[in-house]
């Protein structure tokens, strides 16, 4: 499918210019951390945007506060870095009122589901145009090491030196608990999985909700790591692709199958058989097994952690449906008459 | 036959009753029905937060006081010439505000021992003498609603309901009302049921004829259209005149209009009827929360929006943080804060005006934000466009500080022309502004405009300006990200200068004689009670000259001059003295307050005695 052709993008102006990924690039210093995952995830965006084909200034990043929300510096293309956890509410503002920009938003684990998290729900369930791209590194760390709302249980860090004492949000189960449209998973070591994840994102119409597990080498270094180690990461990650048997494993051994009680687990392809693997569909109605799916990884060892596009289903994005209602009442009732409004109906002439 | 005629100038007209009673109906009908007839009005309706408080009690009274006359008035007037109480409880709760002599109209039929013991009466007032200093005029307004609707086909509960439209016709009757607009009103308002519509207009006719015949009232009188200047008019609160004013200024600047809110008392009717102005392109959007609502319409003002978000105090301290980003980013943004009586959640139904030190410091940083403060309930129409040209002009938020009573308020209003609205077209950047030293073309988002000290606009979608702005500290210039100690000392300095250097027309002084020596200086809805007490005072011989202010920050450049003007400034605030402050701060003058913080507006009669007490004595009470 061309960009002309997708909806979330139909409206937004194409450039007749070959793009680079080096077009994509500021003249500012990139002031991550050595080795931050960071680089990684601006590297394949910067990388991926051209693909699109859009005029670049007709796309905006729009962030909140934390080392990722320093992401539009980095991108040539118009951005605002905004105030702690806002971002999804200013760039709902922007992508109801444009529909002719491609709008993205950068958050981070506490940005988005500490301080942001009402708006991040609210985001998800109105599907306005947006793409949120949540680098999820479970530390606090432009605040220096603090835990955050994704971090494992018992966390031992600067504010919790005994261990932290909170139950950790899984950000895809609360995606799909808000019924987002769009729900994914990726890791920024893994950059051909990651750009088809994002442009995947790119291309659905309504908000888009991409977590990317992201090291943070400072503060919590290798909290992925069994994700991203040649040796083991094929034993614990799950790769969803639509329209296709869940099997994984070095070997292949293992399966997600339904069982008879209605839950979804982790089985022994040998065992049940491979026509008894749960096909998975990411298109379903129900979020319910995309739901089920999400709950199947252990926080703290990693175990059977399932990446790819878990929901993308569609439904008319917030700010079309909010188009049509100001199309609506112009075809019904004519354009707006400021004199006949200001007079209305009960008037006097003295 | 007919009645003897007796001509009135003026007449304040209260009617109170149970919350469930109509009474906010009633008023706005009979206010509606003044105000085509000509006479000057001014409203002020008084309700509690609760929908429904518990029937009868003193916590569920609504009010809507009603001052219509043959000539131009300023304020809902200080105390009722009629009372009309639906209920013991309505009675209490404002025989208080009843001088000796004047008339109250009583429903009978709710004057039960039950109703009188509910709200602490141990005789029946209406029958035990203590009334005696004032016309009471006991009429069973319910029996007599349900006899009159005995033939039509609706139950006896949905019968005595229509007890407030008879009460509606009654007094029509007996100020001279025209009828027709509230049947054409009952006909729009109950086309879909037509049973309750034909017992509505019976109970209002009924009423109507009922003053005719009874010997209750031997006089019907009479108040002639006001004389107001030519033009054409109409009945207008301070939330539509807002809403109005909005929509008006989308048109003048040329921008498409996006309001962000949340709901809240007493600022919703703001969302509501831009809601319903889609027509006009005005896009509206209930956020999930205060600072939703604002970060929305900061989103949209970077897209190129007329940018709004409408709230009252506890959402205004929601929204500081986003408002102090506008701030830095250099945004238009309208912030509409309608004041309720405060802290935390306070009185939400009743007015204050003790947000102005919140829109003025309510932020960390140096945040200075312009502030318009309209004065009448039709004003708010222009300070709505007041603050679209500053917003626009100077790429900056700007705070709108109406408030409860302005908001729900209503006055006649002189409909402008079209033609008359100010051209406010907003030029967005389209071009680069500067060139690097290798000769490049640049686009620096922070590069000023030498007269106005305002950023350029360039909108997303604009070819070859694609910039980034934030929160973080900007070099001068470029906008990139500075923390250089010189960089952020000039641009704290030159965000304030923007503010500071603001044009606005200077304070006007109403001083009739030019030699008075006491000023009374207000702001926002003050400005009746204020006036009327200063047009009183001077009847009264005595000299004071009268100025407000519609602009608090900046303040108007000759205001100290004025200040120093006067030997005593008399400064009355709906709040203990937060305009003083400022003024006694800035200009170092020993200005008076006067305070009051009832959730009602100031009487005029009381702001008249502190005028008369500083003349004579230097102090007030």
């Amino acid at each position: 499918m061309s960009t002309a052709e997708i909806p979330a993008l139909s409206l937004v102006p194409k450039t007749s210019i070959d793009q680079s990924a080096k077009d994509f690039k500021t003249d500012q210093e990139v002031r991550w951390c050595p080795g931050c995952g960071d680089y990684a995830i601006l590297a394949a965006v910067q990388g991926f945007l051209p693909e699109l084909g859009l005029a670049r200034e007709n796309i905006v990043f729009i962030s909140g506060i934390g080392c990722s929300s320093r992401f539009p510096y980095y991108m040539n293309t118009y951005g605002m870095h905004s105030i702690h956890g806002r971002a999804p509410a200013i760039a709902s503002g922007l992508a109801m009122t444009r529909p002719d920009l491609s709008v993205w938003v950068i958050t981070g684990d506490g940005d988005a589901l500490s301080i942001g998290g009402n708006h991040l729900i609210h985001a998800l369930r109105r599907n306005v145009n947006l793409k949120i791209l949540l680098f999820n590194n479970r530390i606090y760390g432009l605040t220096k090491g603090q835990y955050s709302p994704t971090s494992e249980i018992g966390k031992i860090t600067k504010s919790t030196p005994m261990g932290s004492l909170d139950y950790p949000f899984n950000p895809v189960s609360v995606a799909l608990g808000a019924e987002a449209t769009f729900v994914a998973r990726t890791i920024d070591s893994d950059r051909k999985h990651l750009t088809e994840v994002l442009r995947a994102a790119a291309e659905h119409e309504g908000t888009a909700l991409v977590e990317i597990y992201q090291n943070c080498n400072i503060f919590n270094d290798g909290a992925w790591e069994p994700l991203k180690d040649n040796d083991v990461r094929d034993d614990v990650t799950i790769r969803l692709v639509h329209g296709e048997p869940i099997r994984f494993g070095l070997d292949g051994s293992r399966g997600v199958a339904r069982m008879p009680d209605g839950t979804v687990q982790v089985v022994s392809v040998e065992q049940v058989g491979v026509d008894n693997l749960l096909v998975h569909d990411a298109h379903a109605a129900d979020p319910g097994v995309a739901f089920a799916l999400s709950r199947l990884s252990d926080s703290v060892s990693l175990q059977d952690t399932p990446i790819g596009i878990f929901r993308d289903v569609q439904r008319p994005s917030y700010d079309r449906l909010l188009r049509d209602q100001l199309a609506e009442a112009k075809a019904k009732q004519g354009e707006g008459d400021l004199g006949a409004l200001l007079r209305g109906n009960d008037t006097w002439v003295v | 036959m007919s009645k003897q005629v007796v001509q009135l100038d003026q007449v304040i007209i209260r009617f109170a009753g149970d919350s469930g009673d109509g009474m906010q109906i009633t008023g706005d009908r009979f206010t509606s029905t003044t105000a085509t007839f000509g006479n000057d009005l001014s409203t002020l309706p008084d309700f509690p937060a609760e929908i429904r408080a518990p029937a009868g009690t003193l916590a569920g009274v609504s009010a809507f006081q009603l001052h219509f006359a043959d000539h131009d008035i300023m304020t809902p007037g200080d105390a009722p010439h009629v009372l009309v109480a639906m209920n013991p409880a309505a009675l209490k709760a404002n025989l208080k505000d009843m001088p000796r002599g004047r008339d109250i109209i009583a429903n009978t039929d709710e004057f039960t021992k039950r109703n009188l013991e509910k709200v602490g009466f141990t005789a029946n007032p209406l029958e035990d003498g203590s009334l005696d200093s004032f016309k009471v005029h006991p009429i069973a307004l319910t029996s007599l609603t349900v006899e009159a609707l005995k033939d039509c086909d609706i139950s006896k509960k949905e019968a005595e309901r229509a007890k407030n439209m008879f009460a509606l016709g009654m007094l029509s009757w007996l100020y001279h009302r025209p009828i027709e607009g509230t049947i054409a009103w009952l006909e729009a308002k109950f086309s879909s049921k037509p049973e309750i519509l034909k017992a509505n207009i019976a109970a209002f006719q009924a009423g109507w004829s009922y003053g005719e015949t009874t010997e209750e009232f031997s006089v019907q009188y009479e108040i002639r259209p006001a004389k107001l200047p030519m033009g054409t008019y109409r009945n207008i609160s301070g939330n539509l005149a807002l809403s109005y004013g909005l929509i008006a200024a989308s048109k003048c600047t040329g921008l498409p209009l996006f309001l962000g809110s949340y709901p809240i008392t007493p600022a919703s009717d703001i969302l509501h009827e831009l809601s319903k102005q889609k027509k006009f392109g005005v896009a509206t959007f209930q956020a999930e929360d205060e600072i939703a609502g604002v970060g929305a319409a900061i989103g949209a003002a970077y897209g190129g929006a007329l940018a709004i978000t409408t709230t009252s105090g506890p959402g205004v301290a929601l929204k500081s943080e986003a408002i102090g980003l506008a701030v830095s980013l250099e945004l238009p943004l309208i912030v509409i804060d309608v004041q309720r009586g405060g802290p935390s959640t306070g009185l939400p139904t009743k007015t204050e005006q003790s947000d102005l030190l919140q829109a003025m410091f309510g932020r960390n940083g140096e945040a200075p934000v312009p502030i318009v403060a309209p004065r009448s309930p039709s004003d708010c129409f222009n300070a709505a466009i007041e603050a679209a040209r500053i917003a626009t002009v100077y790429r900056t938020p700007v705070f709108i500080l109406s408030d409860g009573y302005l908001a729900n308020g209503s006055e006649p209003w002189l409909v402008p022309n079209e033609a008359d609205l100010p051209d406010l077209t907003v030029e967005f950047a389209t071009a680069p502004n500067h060139q690097s030293a290798d000769g490049t073309d640049e686009y620096w988002p922070y590069l000023r405009d030498p007269q106005t000290l305002a950023r350029p606009w360039a909108v997303p979608g604009t070819p070859g300006l694609e910039h980034r702005i934030g929160g973080l500290e900007k070099a001068d210039g470029t906008g990139h990200i500075s923390y250089d100690a010189t960089n952020h000392d000039l641009m704290v300095r030159t965000r304030a200068a923007k503010i500071d250097g603001i044009e606005i027309p200077d304070l006007y002084v109403d001083d009739p004689d030019g030699d008075a020596k006491v000023l009374m200086l207000g702001w926002g809805s003050t400005y009746g009670p204020i006036g009327v007490a200063c047009k009183h005072a001077r009847r009264a011989g005595l000299k004071v000259a009268q100025a407000h202010l519609r602009h608090l920050n900046p303040f108007p450049k000759n205001t100290g001059e004025v200040l120093k003007r006067y030997e005593h400034v008399i400064v009355p605030e709906m709040n203990l003295g937060q305009l003083a402050l400022l003024l006694r701060a800035k200009y170092l003058v020993d200005v008076m307050s006067y305070n009051q913080v009832r959730g009602l507006p100031f009487k005029s009669d009381e702001l008249r005695q502190v005028i008369e007490d500083v003349i004579a004595n230097g102090v007030h009470a």
